[in-house]
């Protein structure tokens, strides 16, 4: 029989194997310290314990032990008797006479449309009627990103400042490099995995564009800045973990995330304090809501909800970035 | 509508502007941009402060082009305006006495993100002040906490670390109870506006509807903000955290934090619940009862410490417990006597916390007593500051320490059964405070043989100088001059009602 001469036969009989120099293979790692080293390791970690909750000899650490577990036992099901307790004498949920169907979720859904101009009335809720709340949480997410910051970050211009002789309070070799937080990133995990990447290829530009269409639909079906924020993000880390740090550099580095929250928030604080200010003062704004139901209507609402996406995508992004490597 | 009254919007609004813009900005700038900010607003709470003395009316202030129960709204009377003034002034010295130190012990790419917190801290506590909504309120919440975790892990050792893990999930327990609170709130009144739940809450206990979950709101919320503010069972997060932030965190979140979410738990006592409610629930007796405890155990704990920066958060324990004490005893002049010890406490804690750090600077950095010998001389100025915080904390007259006593000792006198506790706990907790005041004083002027160690004149840091000797004419201006302070407390909660 005659051999076929394609890629498959080829494959089958073991002639070429098509994953050579695509992907990164290497064996799989026994020990990640060696062998007699983890082994000491564990014993130093058994002794460490035994030493700090070393019970036989320290009465007042037993006794303390346990009490803690029984009291906290107690706390716990006190609580929740509480709660239960509670709930049990509140209101039945969904009775029409209930204090909640008030006239404010009436307002909300009657006239939320005339005034607002959203027909999605969650967004025109969040995003008109109680923008300020809104606003405060998509400063929760900035000061959470600049908290982790705080916390992650690895300064990639230390050695120069140590030579120039700027202050610094952690010395260089107490602290991961850059370069060793990049080798640390790939330890574990395979480069270049095929079936990841053209998986990715496919489904990142469909999650994105289904991010996109969320957010600028926010306005008139479910979904939103927070909501589509959440889905590019995903799809973002995505892209990150198939293709690696070096592709998504090219397009998005610590600058590019700095300045497209600072520019999405910074309008938000503009527009929204124009907003509140015309407002408080029983000004006219100015600002059409359109024809509801159409795409450019409902005010400032659709570009709010842009900025909240941009925002959501860039967090979600940062925190995946700062905790795999210190950095983007 | 006067122009005026845009402020209380303006000042929230420029902080976190401020916030917002010092995320791009190099760290020179953005601690201009904070300095800045701190002083504008201040100003802007002053100019308010005088318009609402003149008027004499609170007023509300939309947020947006809807009213009340639509939209968000926050609403401004002479006590909200002039907490905001004290809050600037506090964080202005905390920041200005610090920043020596925030050089020496924080990285310097990582000055900025510092800047950030703080800009934002000051919006957060500016919007507690001001808000006249329970969900503003929580969102602004959420901020405070995230920056206070950042204010103590700015200094990046193990310590701070596991402090900022342990502040964070007690907080995070405190947010969660008071969410509880607010959710369970919401379903009895249908509001979120404190007004609204106000007159919601007044039909409930006139229908006598609703008492069980009703007494539960109160006790969940009560519960999540003394958790946040380090009520004394609850403070075990409280000595890391303030004692090995870098100065002016634990300056800031010892005088600015927790009494911020005091003030809150203040507001919503007067504007949510109602007072006549609140004093009749139980809830009130178990707070009272922390109080005093905290009074008692948190001096104790800090006679047994022998490090002076966790002496002195543990002194926080004890002053946190006489505030509670006084809105335990459920009356009006209780009340008054607990915000003036908000007011007394920010301004001495915050000064002993900047005086502490140039006495340990000049005992080659060590914070344990015996090496702090002598050095009330080789720092004079921040011997003389430490030495009046110390009389003030204990309560010697003309020190602002001194009027909270008295207020507190006045608020007791006639209360039937909490009188003899809270008289008794005043008189021991006073002396445990002498006892560990007067030994760090008497410690630090204790002649030193050794002439080894490094002097510092007023000459060599005159900015630290300056905001110590600003801290102690804020504690004597207290102290004297104490009258129209507490009628201002007095119209300020009348215009609560």
């Amino acid at each position: 029989m005659k051999r076929k001469n394609n890629a498959f036969f080829r494959w089958f009989y073991g002639e070429t194997d098509t994953m050579l120099g695509k992907v990164e293979i290497r064996p799989q790692r026994k020990e990640p310290f060696g062998e007699g080293k983890a082994g000491e390791l564990l014993a130093d970690h058994q002794t460490l314990r035994e030493r700090i909750y070393d019970g036989k000899d320290n009465g007042k650490l037993w006794f303390f032990d346990r009490i803690y577990r029984v009291a906290a036992l107690f706390f716990c099901l006190a609580l929740i008797f509480i709660l239960l307790v509670n709930v049990s004498w509140l209101p039945p949920s969904g009775e029409a006479s209930n204090p909640a169907n008030n006239e404010v979720p009436a307002r909300y859904i009657e006239s939320g449309l005339q005034e607002t101009g959203a027909v999605n009335i969650v967004t025109g809720m969040i995003l008109d009627y109680r923008a300020f709340d809104t606003f405060g949480e998509s400063n929760v997410l900035f000061i959470a990103t600049a908290a982790v910051l705080i916390l992650m970050r690895l300064d990639p211009e230390k050695k120069a400042r140590v030579r120039k002789g700027i202050p610094v309070y952690k010395k260089p070799e107490d602290e991961l490099t850059v370069a060793q937080a990049q080798a640390n990133d790939r330890l574990y995990e395979p480069k270049n995995d095929v079936i990841l990447q053209r998986v990715a290829g496919f489904l990142v530009p469909v999650i994105v564009i289904f991010g996109i269409y969320v957010i600028l639909n926010g306005h008139l079906s479910p979904g939103g800045g927070f909501s589509g924020g959440a889905i590019i993000g995903a799809g973002l880390i995505l892209y990150l973990n198939a293709f690696g740090f070096e592709k998504t550099e090219r397009f998005f580095t610590e600058k590019t995330y700095k300045w497209v929250c600072f520019a999405s928030l910074t309008f938000y604080c503009l527009v929204k304090s124009y907003s509140f200010f015309t407002g408080a003062n029983h000004l006219e704004s100015g600002i059409p809501l359109g024809t509801p139901g159409a795409i450019l209507s409902s005010g400032l609402i659709l570009p709010l909800n842009i900025c909240v996406g941009l925002v959501v995508a860039c967090t979600m992004y940062a925190f995946y970035a700062l905790f795999r490597k210190g950095g983007f | 509508m006067r122009f005026v009254q845009n402020f209380p919007f303006f000042s929230i609004i420029l902080s976190m502007f401020a916030g917002i813009v010092s995320s791009v900005l190099p760290s020179r700038a953005a601690k201009w941009v904070n300095t800045v900010l701190i002083v504008t607003v201040g100003i802007l709470s002053v100019v308010l402060l005088a318009y609402l003395t003149g008027t004499g009316e609170p007023f509300v202030y939309w947020m947006g082009h809807f009213p009340a129960p639509w939209g968000n709204e926050i609403r401004a009377g002479v006590l909200e305006a002039g907490m905001a003034l004290f809050f600037c002034v506090i964080m202005l010295l905390s920041m200005a006495g610090g920043r020596k130190k925030l050089i020496g012990e924080v990285e310097y790419s990582k000055h900025s993100l510092y800047y950030i917190m703080v800009d934002l801290l000051l919006s957060s506590l500016l919007a507690l002040v001001y808000t006249n909504d329970l969900f503003t309120a929580y969102v602004f919440v959420e901020i405070n906490t995230i920056s206070a975790c950042g204010l103590i892990m700015i200094r990046q050792n193990g310590r701070t670390i596991e402090a900022a893990v342990r502040y964070m999930i007690m907080s995070l327990l405190g947010s969660g109870l008071f969410l509880m609170g607010l959710c369970t709130l919401y379903d009895l009144t249908g509001h979120l506006l404190m007004s609204n739940i106000r007159e919601s809450v007044v039909q409930l206990m006139e229908q006598g509807a609703y008492a069980v979950p009703l007494t539960v709101t109160i006790g969940l919320i009560s519960a999540g903000l003394a958790i946040k503010s380090a009520l004394y069972p609850f403070h075990t997060w409280l000595p890391d955290a303030y004692g090995y932030s870098t100065v002016s965190s634990a300056a800031m979140l010892s005088s600015l934090v927790s009494k911020g979410y005091i003030f809150l738990l203040i507001k919503i006592i007067y504007r949510v619940i109602g007072f006549e409610v609140f004093a009749r629930s139980r809830i009130i007796d178990v707070l009272f009862v922390f109080g005093v405890l905290g009074m008692i155990f948190g001096s104790v704990s800090a006679i047994r410490e022998n490090d002076i920066r966790r002496m002195i958060a543990f002194s926080s324990v004890a002053q946190i417990g006489y505030i509670y004490m006084g809105i335990g005893l459920g009356t009006q002049i209780g009340m008054t006597a607990s915000i003036f010890h908000i007011l007394s406490h920010a301004a001495t804690k915050s000064l002993l916390f900047i005086a502490a750090i140039g006495l340990t600077d000049v005992s080659r950095g060590s914070r344990r007593f015996i090496d702090l010998t002598g050095a009330g001389y080789r720092h004079r100025m921040a011997g003389v500051a430490f030495t009046v915080g110390s009389l003030s904390m204990v309560g010697v007259p003309m020190f602002s320490g001194f009027v909270s006593k008295l207020l507190f000792a006045e608020a007791s006198v006639g209360h039937v059964y909490k009188m003899l506790p809270a008289v008794v706990a005043l008189a021991v907790s006073t002396i445990l405070n002498a006892i560990y005041f007067m030994k760090t004083v008497i410690r630090i002027y204790v002649p030193e043989r050794r002439m080894d160690r490094e002097i510092i004149t007023v000459r060599k840091e005159p900015v630290y100088a300056a905001v110590l000797v600003c801290f102690i004419l804020l504690n004597i201006a207290l102290g004297m001059l104490s009258q129209p302070v507490v009628e201002w407390i007095g119209s300020g909660l009348d215009m609560f009602g």
